[in-house]
């Protein structure tokens, strides 16, 4: 199999931090503004225009918040279990350094899921908690994004720091799976996934349509976020080289 | 527009304590993960600053 020549340029071309760090930077405002704009329009229309759901009323509007909080936290962690491969096996810098990043982000994305998910659960299931396969597995993912932010605090040598974050994150994608599944596979009092690959969604376009909007909202400030956290990382790790101090003293002479 | 008027659109059908907290939360968590490293980002500047000027006038502390 050929990899294309441009993929192949890409790939060596992340090898360098600093030119991750000069091309990151003109993405971030178009980011921001998509972010802002998608996720605005999904949230406004799913609070104020989409009909309340039958059975569930109002309380249904969560999910407009809550759905793409699950799926980023997911993503969030198949992109770190990636960057875990790509150290282990290319030792790109790179990618410990946005796995470093990107912990944190999952993390808050995982626990906005849970909670969230609680207090749509308080008026729908009668209950804030219950040990739900779905909920569970989700709570594993919080615990796996806490243990590699632990990890790497807890290992004063930044390359063992790394290879044992990357293992970590490795192994834990055994879990990506489990949450999928887990609504199929026992019963759950979970309702099953809204977007399928292969099916139309069960709701009305007037429902799912908000739906996607903020998914893609959340993406695109997801990225923001990880890029921002990842530019600081490369700054900061690679601070004894001759680019880095340079534009701190540039930084330093217009401040 | 699925609202009679901007209080029932607040009270969300007795389901607004949920609902709005829900959002309230999510933008909090937005907003600490975009604002987090521009803060980090500056602390390593001012630092980083600091222990260059160090570096570059070492007689002066001498």
């Amino acid at each position: 199999m050929k990899v294309p020549a441009p993929l192949v340029r890409l790939w060596h071309r992340l090898g360098s931090p600093r030119w991750f760090f000069e091309t990151s930077a003109p993405w971030l405002p178009w980011l921001l503004g998509l972010g802002v704009v998608f996720l605005g329009a999904g949230a406004f229309w799913g609070l104020a225009l989409a009909p309340a759901d039958y059975l569930q009323g109002n309380s249904f509007r969560i999910i407009y918040v809550h759905v793409p909080a699950a799926i980023l936290a997911q993503s969030c962690y198949m992109l770190m279990g990636t960057c875990g491969v790509v150290l282990l096996v290319w030792r790109m810098k790179l990618a410990d350094m946005v796995l470093e990043a990107a912990a944190p982000i999952g993390a808050s994305f995982t626990a906005l899921a849970l909670v969230t998910g609680a207090v749509w659960g308080k008026p729908t299931w009668g209950t804030w908690w219950t040990w739900d396969a779905r909920v569970t597995s989700m709570l594993i993912l919080l615990f796996l994004y806490l243990g590699i932010i632990g990890l790497r605090q807890a290992l004063a040598r930044p390359e063992a720091a790394g290879r044992a974050c990357a293992i970590l994150a490795i192994v834990g994608l055994v879990n990506i799976p489990i949450i999928k599944y887990s609504v199929d596979w026992w019963l759950t009092l979970h309702q099953p996934s809204t977007f399928k690959l292969t099916e139309k969604p069960a709701m009305p376009p007037s429902m799912w349509i908000p739906l996607l909007l903020s998914v893609l909202g959340f993406y695109a400030l997801f990225v923001w976020s990880v890029l921002q956290s990842t530019r600081v990382v490369v700054l900061e790790r690679e601070r004894r080289t001759t680019w880095v101090q340079n534009f701190v003293a540039e930084q330093g002479s217009k401040a | 527009m699925n609202f009679e008027s901007f209080s029932a659109f607040l009270a969300m059908g007795g389901h607004g304590p949920y609902v709005w907290s829900c959002y309230g939360l999510t933008l909090a968590v937005l907003l600490f993960n975009g604002l987090a490293p521009g803060r980090r980002k500056r602390r390593f500047l001012r630092e980083q600053g600091a222990r260059q000027r160090r570096q570059e006038q070492p007689q002066e502390q001498a």
